[in-house]
């Protein structure tokens, strides 16, 4: 996207197409695959994309959530209010995206602030979900920086939610694979923005080149600074070798204050040490033998008692389930 | 809206209150969003609650609910103390020099002329002084103590900050904040727009609570200027396309009125509706009503209506009331004087106050008859929900006929928007199942009603058989056939009045736009501001064409607006007296030196010389009116009204309650409640997951916001023992709920005249049928009590009391 | 014990640790065997689009109907709604309420034949259009000529009913406004209304 002066940011420069298009994401441009999955030999280089969102425009609306259900064709149960705006209240197999509020007395104005941010993917360039994954071909990057789930290759092992320091991914019950925002890779493969940057009503989630993106956070970064926010800046975490999603924060030193995002986010050490391809088998430390179970309880149904697949599926409910996991962040 | 929502790009400074742009109009806040990212402008935010508009704004203050004309008021006192004026406009545009008679004045809260008993004002002496040349006198020096500048000038003295922070809650601080940023407004090259909605007009002095804004906005000279305006966000896709067509007790199409029973004749209707000029040279539009009005008669009666019959005159009911509103029918409803009643897309039982009273007026009904393509409420209002619909369904004898209509999805047509858009629009599938278009349901009820008459007579059967109904398929009348209807035609070749011998539109064509229009009988159109809409040239309102010359916002070739698809209205006060833009890099309209050019097609004559014509070409003035004469029934100038609940009195008037002219009825009365039984100010709002009752039967939209809620302060919540997420009973004098809390930092307990006041939020999407949890809406609560003016009821400031309950709510 | 260790191998090992099932009879012997990375089909390809302004709220964005026609029904069906990007408003973006229209248009809770809920009665029954509409039509007309006011009491020409009311929707388009309004005018209704009131 090149922005003329003076001129609305819009992601929809065109309406989608309806005649036939051939896409240009698939595996012609897959640049890393997880657990040694097949790679393109020699990538098509896309340009880096990136979706930029500037919380200092976002108005909370959630047009990017029902923009991606509909888009997605997800199906968000409809549950209760605790007294908070968040709803769904987490992020969901069937809602890749959530707006987080976040109520803030400011101690250095004085003033209160409402700090409302899009939670969801961030594609990584360097993936700690990909890193993690032991499923051949599970998850991809693509050379344009999107990371997808292949879910054919899925096994359901969650480990992809133990690998990301963002805390994204979240397993399926229904089919007991792992779901998360593909960054609309339907949508990116023929020239469309994702659904939910085309939606947003203030354009606060725009989406482009990452050089296009990081060219206009710095306009917004000048304007909030002349606003008061001098800690204004972009949010493109470096632990992870940077984002192809980035905030625009009028707070960026504080990235904690917008409902926890991290500081410093990392794949994390025992992830990580899985990269090479020589390594000192510590398998038990990170408790492999649940994926064995797991892959049995999905694949070779016939095959095992009754009892192995029920503890089969307690592990996949226990992954899909936040709190008894026991998900960390790294 | 005077501007576009595409026009807010040009402003400098955004004023929300009274509404909630962000959360009820996002895709339009997207202006906003433009203005602050390329124009640097600011946003300031004036809400009881902090929303999510205020969570972008740049200032935000709070106020306590139904207290805005103190804040206006005392907004226009800074501007004037600080010479924060835009002086060539007040001088030259507005009604400031005129002068007002020696009798009007206020005291106490009240203007001249009170009855008490009659609860209304006798008006006389709001009014100007007319010399004997039959015009209003003036002093342009502002001098005469008489003027309306400084009348005005006297009136907001009492408006200072202290009282702002003593009735509004305000603290004076944020307020003087506030007035520091639009006083620089009041630059000719400085413009700030107004944004406002529901939070103004849904009170009982709603009207009122506008007009005080546009007085601020003319004294800054922002009215008619690209980025400025007055403009009212509409809540519905089409609510400005059903006001405009008149669907409302007392008016006809194109802002004409339905004749009272004191004009039971032609004459005594258009002899006060005569609107001479009040100065000289000025072209009062209005004068030219006679001309919409024989050709709306036309357009209804056709050859039945004739220069001999008055135009079929007696055709028309006249009122006995100033108008049979919603609030008024059901009042007659409970009194049992009503036996049918249609809903066509309209929800009243989720809609109308004081739910409770609705649901007995309902029931007294013989007839219900609902068209929607949705389930409603107001359909099942006989069927008992447990604590969410306690009905006692066999006593009901009601009986209801539910039928299925189209939605927008399935039929084709004009919407208007807030900017008055009329954009078409086409069909993309059929209606399910049974369901049909509108037009078909509405064609079959008149047709058989119709074919009941010619066959068995009756009473005055003449304006239904005469009624024009030539369609291709009278079954079926196409949008086409409707929308031609309303631009007009030619009944009789019309000629050049200059030049008998040219015909300017040969009979049976399409009138270009309402300057065509006759008082003769020779032409018909339904809706004269509508006229141009769907001319000789073909069907304007589906035009494409979105290039936009120089990027000024205006987007003229996109769609078509009325009036004569003007963009930008009262657009001539954009240049000075002479004719020069304000703000050159914000021209809009400029004086060529013969005529009026420039983006926007000019609202007053192209021709109309500079210094001569003034820009308020619909007013006999020529100007604007910061002093209203007596077109409003309470008051020719805003002054502080307390709501009709309020947990303080008024402080003029101890003894005032609520708005002293606004109807109340005798049995609503004994319903109302005061602070001791209920401490607490409650307000209504909408959220952005949802669109009214709508979207609560939609999957997708009840699951970003199930359930209904009540949004409290941390401080009320720890007095009373809330907890966040629990569940707590609200109640009014009128019903109860029962609701989750929402604990919030975004509210704020108030001081006013020195007592705490916490304010309760009370979302509105709903009810017992659809997708999302079943709840309630703030219409269980809210008093029967609308607006002196209008009759919007006052669903913005009552009172409520709340506490934590136990259990849950059986369905 | 160091070895050469590819992460499938690592999965292998584990599995084999736990259960007898092996890697190749749960589908990943070869690398080559995974599915290759692909993006999901673009799904608005061959659907018919239609130009549509947005039903809620003043704003009135540009949306475009998707659809194809229902093999079961044979009507078109609405599969997709989506901003429209030549729109000067909304440039293709859309609210929480506009980018989950299709699910408005296609709710569970939309009407699909007419009912009528007979005094007393506690549900809803079927009745057929035909019958709906007469017995409407013959509602109007007998407590119109019932109640229909000529003269008031001092002998004025007023001719209004108020004993009927009807109250107008808020997004019909004009063209069935002003049909509404033909039809209730001439009948000399005054009890009549629309949302704009609140």
């Amino acid at each position: 996207m090149t922005l003329g002066a003076n001129e609305s940011p819009r992601t929809a420069v065109a309406n989608p197409p309806v005649q036939p298009v051939q896409g240009n994401l698939g595996q012609h441009n897959v640049v890393r695959s997880s657990a040694g999955g097949p790679v393109a030999e020699n990538p098509v280089a896309l340009p880096a994309v990136a979706k930029l969102i500037d919380v200092s425009k976002c108005i909370g609306c959630k047009a990017c959530q029902t923009a991606c259900v509909e888009w997605n064709d997800t199906h968000p149960d409809i549950g209760v209010n605790v007294g908070i705006y968040e709803n769904p209240l987490d992020l969901t197999p069937d809602m890749f995206t959530l707006m987080r509020f976040a109520e803030y007395d400011n101690p250095e104005t004085g003033d209160f602030e409402w700090l409302i941010r899009k939670d969801g993917c961030m594609h990584c360039a360097d993936p700690g979900c990909l890193t993690a994954c032991p499923a051949p071909g599970a998850i991809v990057q693509y050379s344009n920086g999107i990371v997808d789930f292949i879910h054919e290759n899925c096994i359901g092992c969650g480990y992809c939610i133990s690998g990301c320091p963002f805390d994204i991914p979240r397993l399926s019950q229904v089919d007991h694979t792992v779901y998360k925002c593909t960054l609309c890779s339907d949508r990116v493969a023929v020239g469309q923005g994702p659904a939910c940057a085309k939606a947003c009503p203030t354009q606060a989630i725009v989406f482009g080149t990452k050089d296009d993106m990081k060219t206009y956070a710095e306009e917004r970064i000048e304007d909030l600074k002349s606003r008061g926010y001098e800690n204004a800046g972009l949010y493109d975490p470096q632990g992870v070798n940077g984002t192809h999603v980035m905030y625009v924060l009028h707070h960026a030193d504080k990235p904690g204050i917008y409902n926890d995002l991290p500081e410093d986010p990392k794949i994390a050490g025992v992830v990580q040490n899985w990269k090479g391809p020589t390594k000192t088998v510590g398998l038990a430390a990170i408790g492999l033998a649940a994926v064995g179970s797991v892959v049995m309880g999905l694949f070779s149904r016939s095959e095992v008692a009754p009892e192995d697949e029920q503890r089969a599926e307690d592990m996949v409910d226990r992954a899909a389930d936040p709190a008894a996991s026991g998900r960390e962040q790294a | 809206m005077t501007n576009s929502w595409t026009d807010i790009k040009n402003t400098d400074l955004v004023i929300v209150m009274g509404g909630n742009a962000a959360e009820a109009h996002p895709c339009g806040f997207k202006w906003v969003t433009e203005a602050k990212h390329h124009r640097g402008a600011k946003l300031i935010v004036v809400d009881p609650r902090f929303t999510r508009t205020a969570s972008v704004s740049d200032y935000y203050a709070p106020i306590r609910p139904g207290t805005d004309i103190v804040f206006l008021m005392a907004l226009i006192r800074y501007m004037i103390e600080n010479d924060k004026v835009q002086w060539d406009y007040v001088r030259n545009y507005t009604n400031a020099s005129l002068i007002v008679k020696d009798e009007f004045g206020w005291s106490d809260g009240l203007f001249t002329g009170y009855d008490e008993e009659k609860r209304d004002y006798d008006k006389t002496s709001w009014d100007y002084v007319i010399g004997d040349d039959g015009f209003a006198q003036v002093d342009p020096t502002l001098e005469n103590p008489r003027c309306v500048w400084n009348l005005l000038k006297a009136h907001v003295d009492a408006y200072t900050p202290e009282m702002v922070e003593r009735v509004c809650g305000t603290p004076a601080d944020r307020f003087l904040h506030i007035a520091e940023m639009i006083g620089e407004c009041s630059s000719p090259t400085k413009t700030m727009t107004s944004m406002y909605a529901l939070g103004w007009t849904q009170h009982s002095k709603g009207a009122q609570n506008i007009r005080g804004m546009a007085m601020l906005q003319l004294i800054l000279g922002n009215i008619g200027v690209r980025g400025g305006g007055m403009n009212a966000l509409r809540g519905h896709s089409n609510i400005q396309g059903l006001t405009d067509i008149g669907l409302m007790s007392n008016l006809i199409p194109g802002y004409l009125n339905i004749p009272t029973e004191q004009e039971p004749d032609w004459t005594s209707y258009m002899k006060s509706r005569a609107f001479k000029p009040l100065r000289p040279g000025q072209t009062s539009y209005w004068q030219n009503y006679p001309k919409f009005m024989v050709s709306f008669m036309k357009s209804m009666w056709g050859d039945a209506a004739t220069a001999e019959n008055d135009w079929a005159f007696h055709y028309l009911p006249k009122l006995d009331v100033p108008s049979y509103d919603m609030l008024r029918m059901y009042e007659l409803m409970d009194q049992g004087k009503v036996n049918l009643y249609f809903c066509q897309g309209f929800n009243p039982l989720l809609a109308s106050p004081d739910r409770n009273k609705t649901t007995q007026a309902f029931s007294k009904l013989k007839m219900l008859v609902t068209i929607d393509p949705l389930e409603t409420e107001t359909s099942r209002f006989w069927e008992n929900h447990g604590d969410y619909n306690a009905v006692d369904t066999a006593s009901i004898q009601t009986e209801v006929i539910q039928l299925p209509s189209s939605c927008f999805a399935e039929d084709e047509g004009a919407l208007v928007n807030s900017g008055r858009w009329l954009q078409w629009h086409w069909p993309g599938a059929e209606p399910p199942g049974e369901a049909k278009l509108d037009t078909w349901i509405m064609a079959q009820i008149f047709l058989r009603v119709r074919d009941l008459y010619l066959t068995e007579g009756g009473v005055f059967p003449d304006p239904i058989v005469n009624l024009t109904w030539d369609y291709a398929d009278p079954n079926e009348p196409t949008p086409e056939e409707l929308a031609k209807e309303m631009n007009g035609r030619a009944l009789a070749d019309l000629t050049d009045p200059n030049d008998p011998s040219r015909t300017l539109v040969s009979a049976g064509q399409q009138v270009l736009n309402f300057s065509q229009l006759r008082d003769d009988g020779s032409t018909a159109c339904a809706c004269w501001i509508y006229s141009g809409s769907w001319n000789e040239d073909g069907n304007n309102m589906a035009r494409r064409d979105n290039n936009d010359r120089d990027n000024t916002g205006a987007f003229g070739n996109w769609a078509w607006s009325w009036p004569l698809n003007r963009r930008i209205l009262y657009n001539r006060a954009s240049a000075d007296l002479q004719g020069n833009p304000w703000d050159e890099t914000r021209p809009l309209l400029w004086w060529n030196g013969e005529r009026w050019e420039g983006y926007d097609v000019p609202d007053i004559s192209p021709t109309a010389r500079p210094e001569e014509v003034m820009p308020f070409i619909m007013n006999p003035e020529g100007s604007s009116r910061l002093f209203t004469r007596g077109m409003m029934r309470d008051g020719p100038f805003p002054t502080h009204m307390e709501p009709f609940e309020s947990p303080v009195a008024n402080v003029f008037n101890p003894n005032m309650r609520g708005n002293p002219v606004a109807r109340f009825f005798d049995s609503d009365v004994a319903r109302l409640g005061d602070s001791a039984e209920f401490p607490f100010v409650a307000t209504s709002y909408r959220l952005t997951e949802h669109f009214h009752y709508w979207t609560k039967h939609n999957v997708v939209n009840a699951a970003m916001q199930p359930e209904f809620f009540v949004e409290i302060s941390e401080q009320l919540a720890a007095e009373k023992g809330i907890e966040r997420g629990g569940r707590v009973r609200v109640w009014s004098k009128r019903g109860e709920v029962w609701a989750k809390a929402l604990v919030t930092k975004r509210i704020k307990p108030m001081i006013c005249d020195g007592k705490t006041v916490h304010v309760i939020g009370i979302p509105l999407h709903w009810g017992f049928v659809g997708a999302a949890k079943k709840g309630w809406g703030p219409n269980t609560l809210t008093p029967f009590v609308g607006d002196a003016n209008v009759e919007t009821p006052e669903f913005k400031a009552f009172l409520v009391n709340i506490e934590p309950a136990v259990g849950e709510a059986v369905s | 014990m160091n070895i050469d260790l590819t992460r499938r191998g690592f999965l292998r090992l584990a599995g084999a640790g736990v259960a007898a099932t092996s890697l190749g009879a749960l589908g990943f012997g070869e690398a080559e065997a995974a599915e290759l990375a692909h993006v999901r089909d673009f799904k608005l390809t061959a659907t018919t689009e239609a130009r549509n302004t947005c039903p809620y709220c003043s704003v009135a964005c540009g949306v475009i109907l998707y659809s194809r026609v229902d093999e079961q029904t044979g009507k078109k069906r609405i599969f997709h709604i989506e901003g429209d990007a030549d729109h000067p408003t909304n440039r293709g973006t859309l609210c929480p309420k506009g980018s989950a229209l299709k699910d408005f248009v296609n709710a569970p809770t939309r009407l699909t034949e007419p009912r009528v809920r007979r005094p007393g009665a506690a549900e809803f029954e079927p009745i057929s259009w035909d019958e709906a509409l007469d017995k409407i039509a013959r509602a109007v007309k007998d407590d119109r000529d019932a109640n229909f006011m000529s003269l008031n009491e001092t002998g004025v020409p007023v001719n209004r009913w108020t004993t009927m009311g009807f109250l107008a929707a808020s997004a019909t388009t004009n063209e069935t406004a002003w049909l509404t309004y033909k039809v209730v005018r001439s009948m000399g209704i005054v009890g009549f209304d629309n949302q704009a009131r609140v």
